[in-house]
């Protein structure tokens, strides 16, 4: 799988799970369906990115490095909107980006191999 | 009169020794060691200025020998790998000697350079090496029948070589196409030829603990590219039991690939260099090998190994959230 779907898969799996944990705060039930979808798009952009970064940049620490700015800075952008949370937004956004950084630079294969695979 | 002492003995005896190499392009330097059949000897190739090693035959040699050593060096000039050290030369001294002159390598044998090399994972890549060249051997119909530690040379760069071909056999119709048919007449083990193999001396050549069954009992129509795989078998069983490893437990995917390399019956061997390989890299890249069924504890030991840092950074991440949702509750 390319770096860029591996992230925008793991953006959103984990960018869902991360809204879904809204759940158990009682105050955020009602717009569980917003935090969700939100969350989800959310991991999807910064899987789009992350993605796009490990395709240009091959180095495990430098997709980690990025990843982690990435995560923090979309969820700093979400805690302004909500005036608010911000660890409670940004310590699991920043984490969620770091593990898609590690993830595209270790799973993701990069686009040479592909086409080498694809002329077998 | 006057007796000679020992050091001058040993010096005349040793010149004695001394192939005669008058006429050819080559200067002896010194003795490198000695085989079952010839000598290796250091020498000068006085035309291009470097150092070759020549294999000389025995003073006592006999025809039989001749032909075995002539067909040794059939074989090297058919393999031409990095992996298989080069021929440059083959002929009959002026003493009547059959020799061949082939690259010196310097280097150490793969028993002495493995107390180097304490990890098993880089023992095992470099059994991968050399499992290259006999791969490549294999393709051409050729098999080598004499693995062992021993037999095995690795350069100051890290070169693996694989040498002494003395008991190499042509094994397949394919050879003829590759070597060419006048090489692979020369390479066909003729009833002679078993003769010699199995009746030399009363012993069948070849090494103990390193031959495989159907090679000790005399099976020729049975040897194959899996007697080579048997004796990379063996190569494995020594890399993983020396002194240095018997420390550590050998992991059992290790012992059976081992064990399935070393089966008595060729037909439960694995059927080429290439299946065997694919198992050792597969281990090495803690995926499940084809000769080791592994329990769930296992399976999942080796999951975790195989993506440990995905693992903790994902249990981490799950654990945040989960003390997020323990302390939002108060």
């Amino acid at each position: 799988m390319n770096k860029v779907m591996v992230g925008i898969i793991l953006g959103a799996i984990l960018g869902a799970l991360d809204g879904m944990t809204a759940w158990f705060t009682p105050a955020a039930r009602p717009g569980i369906v917003g935090i969700v979808f939100g969350s989800t798009i959310k991991g999807i952009i910064a899987g789009i990115l992350i993605g796009v970064f490990a395709r240009k940049v091959h180095s495990l620490a430098l997709g980690i490095v990025f990843g982690l700015g990435v995560g923090l800075f979309l969820a700093f952008i979400i805690a302004q909107l909500q005036h608010g949370y911000y660890l409670q937004i940004m310590l699991p956004g920043g984490m969620v980006g770091l593990i898609v950084g590690y993830a595209t630079q270790k799973y993701g294969r990069a686009p040479e191999l592909q086409n080498a695979a694809s002329v077998r | 009169m006057k007796w000679l002492g020992d050091g001058t003995v040993d010096r005349l005896r040793a010149n004695m020794q001394v192939p005669d190499l008058s006429g050819t392009r080559y200067r002896a330097i010194r003795f490198l060691a000695s085989g079952g059949m010839a000598e290796i000897w250091l020498a000068e190739d006085t035309v291009l200025k470097r150092n070759v090693a020549l294999k000389v035959l025995d003073a006592n040699d006999s025809p039989d020998l001749a032909s075995r050593l002539l067909r040794e060096a059939h074989i090297l000039a058919a393999l031409e790998h990095p992996g298989i050290v080069p021929i440059h030369d083959a002929g009959t001294l002026a003493d009547g000697r059959v020799f061949y002159c082939m690259k010196y390598v310097e280097g150490l044998r793969l028993d002495d350079f493995l107390t180097r090399v304490p990890a098993l994972a880089d023992r095992l890549r470099l059994l991968l090496r050399i499992a290259e060249p006999l791969a490549f051997a294999h393709s051409r119909g050729i098999i080598h029948r004499d693995l062992k530690p021993e037999n095995v040379m690795v350069g100051p760069f890290g070169e693996v070589l694989i040498m002494d071909w003395g008991l190499g056999k042509a094994f397949e119709k394919s050879a003829e196409a590759s070597i060419g048919a006048p090489a692979l007449a020369a390479l066909r083990d003729t009833p002679e030829r078993m003769i010699e193999l199995i009746t030399n001396h009363g012993s069948v050549l070849g090494t103990p603990g390193y031959m495989a069954p159907e090679q000790w009992q005399g099976e020729v129509a049975r040897m194959d590219q899996r007697t080579d795989v048997y004796g990379l078998g063996a190569i494995l069983s020594f890399m993983t039991s020396d002194d240095r490893q018997s420390e550590t437990r050998v992991p059992r995917p290790i012992s059976a690939i081992s064990s399935k390399a070393m089966h008595s019956d060729p037909s439960r061997r694995y059927s080429s260099v290439e299946a065997f390989t694919a198992d050792i890299t597969k281990y090495l890249a803690d995926s499940p090998v084809s000769a080791y069924r592994e329990s769930l504890l296992e399976r999942l030991a080796r999951v975790f190994n195989r993506h440990r840092t995905a693992v903790i950074l994902i249990a981490v991440y799950l654990l945040m959230r989960l003390l997020f949702i323990l302390f939002s509750r108060r």
